[in-house]
């Protein structure tokens, strides 16, 4: 499973060691913790799944200093993140925003979830009607045909 | 010559493959004993070639026999043995014979201790599964030949990828597989049972412990993994919600879906069609995952096998078996007649509840693996789909489980009392917000939902404790009849019980960790000192190692606390010369209320090392709640009723034990 | 009506496998540019040190239609499609841009004199921040850049012979009519 993965992160020259290194950390622990937090949800672009928090490629470092500085800057969170996207794109958003592209994502696991509690409201009131029904369903050709087969076997 | 061998072996196995397929079905249909005869020795006729061609492979390994492409490129003669071995394995050709010598296994073990299985249903379980043997043995064969050889030989081998030297991950593929394709067990059947048109209390039987074993192994492979992710990538996580995870995830999610809908159709004679269809579904997964994985269709770079041939032929096979088996069921599943009624407050309903929960899990773990590449394919640009939507789903549907997991064994069959239930659930109530309470006191800055987290897990372990008191009537009657009905338990309810435990034991792990983890990443000297929650790290140095075909910057951390030596951390860099990579091998002291977690990175010009320490709260949780689920698993499996083969295994044992002919 | 519930798992699985089928014949590894329709970010790059070329900046990317190549000398890559980067610079259609990324200049200077230096103006980006703020995540890429200075197009990877003559050519033409 992550064998596969490995090849990735190796063929783009990662050493699997970690990514941020000490050398980049902004001293104010606040704006540290502010700059952890936005690169866990920026995706390496030349990694496969990874954060430029997790990577340690040459871009994802570069991406985390450019982070720490837009933070020592003065800039929001938000305002950091919109740097980025605006270079490359929703891509790097390890959340995905939700916006028009990604209503099917998001709804999505709410619409399935719905849908299976209906379907289990509906078996339950079926079956709750064919039990407590006073004249049961009448047979299907196919029963009908099952049963005739049945009694022909029985008669034998 | 032996590579020779082994690839026409494969060839056989394909010819006898095709038989197995196609006589025992006919057969089956027409109602002849003889043909119907054929499937039991050519499944294992069909065994011991794979296997013949996997040991062909694994000599090539063992003596580096480079005139191999497949030896040259994955292998080299400097490594160590279990990593030659393990080698046969950690690349396509390798793992896809891994995986058919597997399904040829499980189909050998049906022929071997099926013998009571109603002839007509064995007949076709054993054709099912020589089908899906041809699609793989036929890839095999046509695009994936590990036996290539090459016309000059290289002098050595490329070596393999580093990472995977590690003894976690020389396991996790074999484990990994014999979940995967131990769900053929369960999907053949489900195929059987809908040409028959038959599912009753038997088939559930029969079905119940091939799927219990291929959920344990895959259990057990996916831990592996992510036990190896851990310790190997080197920043202290577990999991990553990457696509190649998720497609081992999927059908777990979907087996464990499947473990529980089969109680129901075994004790309650309903819900049979759905069970088939999860059947279905759990193995379509596995055979998703692989597609995923090898055709590049989610991960170009990684590509285990970048051709696109493999990808095409791999989708037909999706189509053939997956969109052949919904077929199937669409026109067959509806003539499946439901048996016992049942109220939504019972045992049924918790067990559906659970269907339902698993099912939608599986789902959302399906779109957000495959959105990206809608998304892509309708022209809509490029997302990436990360942890945080993984994990903006999965808790919202983990905590009513849990919590409803604690619940569901108290309620009886067809009707339940919830209110009784729950009242025997006060103990669990207490414990769980006394675990709140004290969690926050001790953590100070727990988030909501950690709290939460650890409350959920409480009280499913608790639960489920009460639950077995309960059962045994514990402090109700004296302490030996409470201690008799214990030993005289069945077995699979104390599967239940041990599993669900073990589960509770997880989520306390996972929430724990994620929640309270403690990272310090600074530069040493030697003789520095780091405190990290409360531990202190005294750096000693690194000096330089070298191990079988790797060299490696040792270093050394004494870990104390209050002034008392704990522990000393080795944690390596380490460089292979023959792959030119490097890895880190973090330095794990696992306790019971957390890990210390040492890893050592570069060295800077003024002979200060790169040091990354963590203390990683309950992590070793995670594995032992994984392992205690497997535990509940194999007594399950020790349960008297899924071993209704037995005997008649032990009259042949006795009787010489003829095996038919295998050549 | 109950019939038709019973073959939705399989029209789910007939979508499934048509995007499937479409996914092969994609490449997830390939990111569509963010900038495309923008105007080119404003950066002043240097020459590479030593070198004879002058380095450029945004202002010069407008009048013509021009083409950006990021190059390294690190990047195996570049060395292949560099004679296609030549005949195109030969081609007198654009004006070829180099931008060298992240690279040494001594290694860049002599990567240039063995293959030759096809590139009107060569900016030295030693530490990424121009490439960044295009948009940059592997090397090679090429831009192609209309005459008002808007990116038109990005090529992710080495050119070939391909790509050369039935992406960027067109719409190198396209633009300057």
């Amino acid at each position: 499973m992550r064998a596969a993965f490995v090849l990735v992160l190796l063929l783009m020259a990662a050493t699997p060691a970690g990514a941020v290194l000490p050398d980049e950390m902004l001293a104010d622990p606040v704006l540290e913790a502010r700059a952890r937090d936005i690169s866990k949800n920026l995706r390496c672009l030349v990694c496969q799944n990874q954060s430029i928090d997790d990577s340690d490629a040459g871009l994802a470092r570069d991406l985390r200093v450019i982070v720490r500085e837009r933070l020592v800057a003065g800039d929001s969170d938000s305002a950091v993140v919109d740097f980025v996207v605006d270079r490359y794109g929703d891509f790097v958003l390890l959340n995905p925003p939700f916006k028009a592209t990604t209503y099917v994502l998001w709804i999505g696991p709410v619409v399935i979830g719905t849908f299976g509690l209906l379907a289990v409201v509906v078996f339950f009131r079926r079956r709750h009607a064919t039990a407590s029904g006073e004249a049961p369903a009448p047979l299907s050709d196919e029963e009908k045909k099952r049963l005739d087969a049945l009694i022909e076997d029985r008669s034998e | 010559m032996i590579p020779e061998l082994g690839h026409f072996a494969l060839i056989l196995a394909l010819s006898v493959a095709l038989i197995q397929a196609v006589v025992p079905l006919v057969g089956a249909q027409r109602g002849d004993a003889q043909w119907m005869a054929v499937a039991r020795p050519a499944a294992l006729v069909q065994f011991v070639l794979v296997a013949i061609a996997f040991a062909c492979l694994t000599q090539a390994y063992v003596t580096s026999d480079f005139s191999v492409l497949n030896v040259a490129r994955n292998s080299h003669s400097a490594k160590p043995m279990l990593y030659k071995i393990s080698g046969v394995w950690a690349n396509h050709e390798g793992s896809m014979l891994l995986w058919v010598l597997i399904l040829a296994l499980f189909g050998s073990a049906v022929a071997a201790f099926g013998r009571n299985l109603p002839q007509a249903l064995g007949a076709r379980v054993l054709s099912v599964q020589a089908m899906i043997g041809i699609g793989f043995l036929a890839f095999i064969l046509f695009t994936s030949n590990p036996f290539e050889r090459l016309l000059v030989a290289p002098a050595d081998g490329r070596g393999l990828n580093p990472l995977l030297q590690d003894p976690g991950l020389a396991f996790h593929p074999p484990f990994l597989y014999l979940g995967y394709v131990g769900f053929s067990m369960a999907f053949s059947f489900a195929i059987a049972a809908l040409i028959e048109g038959r599912v009753d209390a038997t088939w559930a039987r029969w079905v119940r412990p091939w799927t219990l074993a291929a959920w344990s192994f895959l259990t057990v492979g996916i831990g592996l993994g992510s036990w190896w992710a851990y310790y190997e990538l080197g920043w202290g996580g577990w999991w990553f919600w990457d696509p190649v995870e998720n497609a081992s995830f999927m059908p777990w999610l979907a087996g464990t879906a499947l473990l529980h809908s089969s109680v129901v159709v075994e004790k309650r004679d309903t819900l049979k069609g759905w069970t088939v269809f999860l059947a279905i579904v759990a193995f379509s997964l596995s055979l998703l995952g692989t597609f995923l994985v090898r055709s590049g269709v989610l991960t170009s770079v990684h590509t285990f096998a970048a051709d696109p041939a493999r990808g095409v032929f791999i989708l037909a096979l999706l189509i053939i078996v997956i969109g052949g088996s919904l077929a199937l069921f669409a026109v067959r599943a509806p003539a499946l007649r439901a048996g016992g009624l049942f109220q939504p407050i019972s045992r049924e309903g918790g067990l559906l509840l659970n269907n339902l929960i698993m099912t939608t899990a599986a789902a959302a773990v399906l779109l957000g693996t495959l959105y990206p590449l809608f998304l892509d394919a309708v022209g809509g640009g490029k997302v990436s789909v990360g942890a945080p939507f993984f994990n903006a789903v999965f808790i919202p549907l983990m905590v009513p489980m849990l919590a409803a997991m604690a619940v569901g064994p108290f309620l009886a069959w067809k009707r339940g009392d919830l209110g009784g239930a729950l009242g025997r659930l006060k103990a669990a109530l207490m414990i769980a917000l006394a675990v709140a309470v004290g969690t926050w006191f001790v953590v100070a800055d727990g988030s909501v939902l950690a709290l939460l987290g650890m409350a959920v897990a409480a009280w499913l372990f608790v639960g489920t404790a009460s639950e077995l008191a309960a059962r045994v009537r514990l402090f109700r009657v004296p302490m030996a009849e409470s201690l008799r009905r214990l030993v005289h338990l069945q077995r699979a309810s104390w599967g239940m019980t041990i599993a669900h435990a073990g589960l509770a034991v997880t989520v306390a792990g996972m929430t724990a960790s994620a929640a309270w983890k403690t990272e310090s990443i600074q530069t040493m000297q030697p003789g520095d000192s780091v405190a990290v929650a409360g531990y202190t790290f005294t750096f000693r140095g690194a000096r330089r190692a070298a191990g079988p075909n790797y060299l490696a910057i040792r270093g050394t951390f004494e870990v104390s606390e209050d002034g008392r030596a704990l522990t000393t951390l080795y944690p390596e860099k380490r460089t292979y010369p023959v792959e030119g990579r490097p890895t880190t091998e973090a330095a794990i002291h696992s306790m019971f209320l957390g890990d210390l977690y040492a890893v050592i990175g570069d060295a800077d010009e003024k002979g200060g090392f790169v040091t990354r320490l963590y203390f990683n709260p309950l992590l070793a949780w995670i594995w032992a709640g994984a392992l205690i689920m497997v535990a509940g698993g194999v007594v399950s499996l020790s349960d008297r009723r899924h071993r209704i083969g037995a005997p008649a295994r032990r009259q042949r044992a006795a009787a010489g034990g003829a095996q038919p002919a295998a050549s | 009506m109950r019939r038709l519930f019973f073959f939705m798992p399989l029209a789910v699985f007939a979508v499934l496998a048509v995007y499937f089928a479409l996914g092969l014949g994609m490449d997830p590894k390939i990111i569509p540019s963010a900038l495309i329709d923008k105007p080119v970010p404003q950066f002043t790059l240097p020459p590479i040190d030593g070198g004879a070329k002058q380095g450029f900046s945004d202002a010069e990317l407008k009048g013509r239609v021009s083409v950006i190549n990021v190059f390294a000398s690190w990047c195996i890559p570049c060395k292949a499609e560099h004679p296609l980067i030549t005949r195109l610079a030969g081609m007198g259609v654009a004006t070829v841009y180099g931008l060298n990324y992240k690279d040494e200049a001594a290694d860049a200077l002599k990567w240039l004199t063995n293959l030759g230096d096809p590139y009107h103006r060569i900016g030295a980006d030693r530490d990424g921040r121009v490439g960044i703020d295009w948009g940059v995540y592997g090397v090679p890429e090429t831009f192609v850049v209309d005459a008002q200075g808007r990116i038109h197009h990005k090529h992710v990877g080495p050119l070939t012979q391909k790509s050369l003559e039935g992406e960027l050519l067109p719409i190198i033409r396209t633009l300057s009519q």
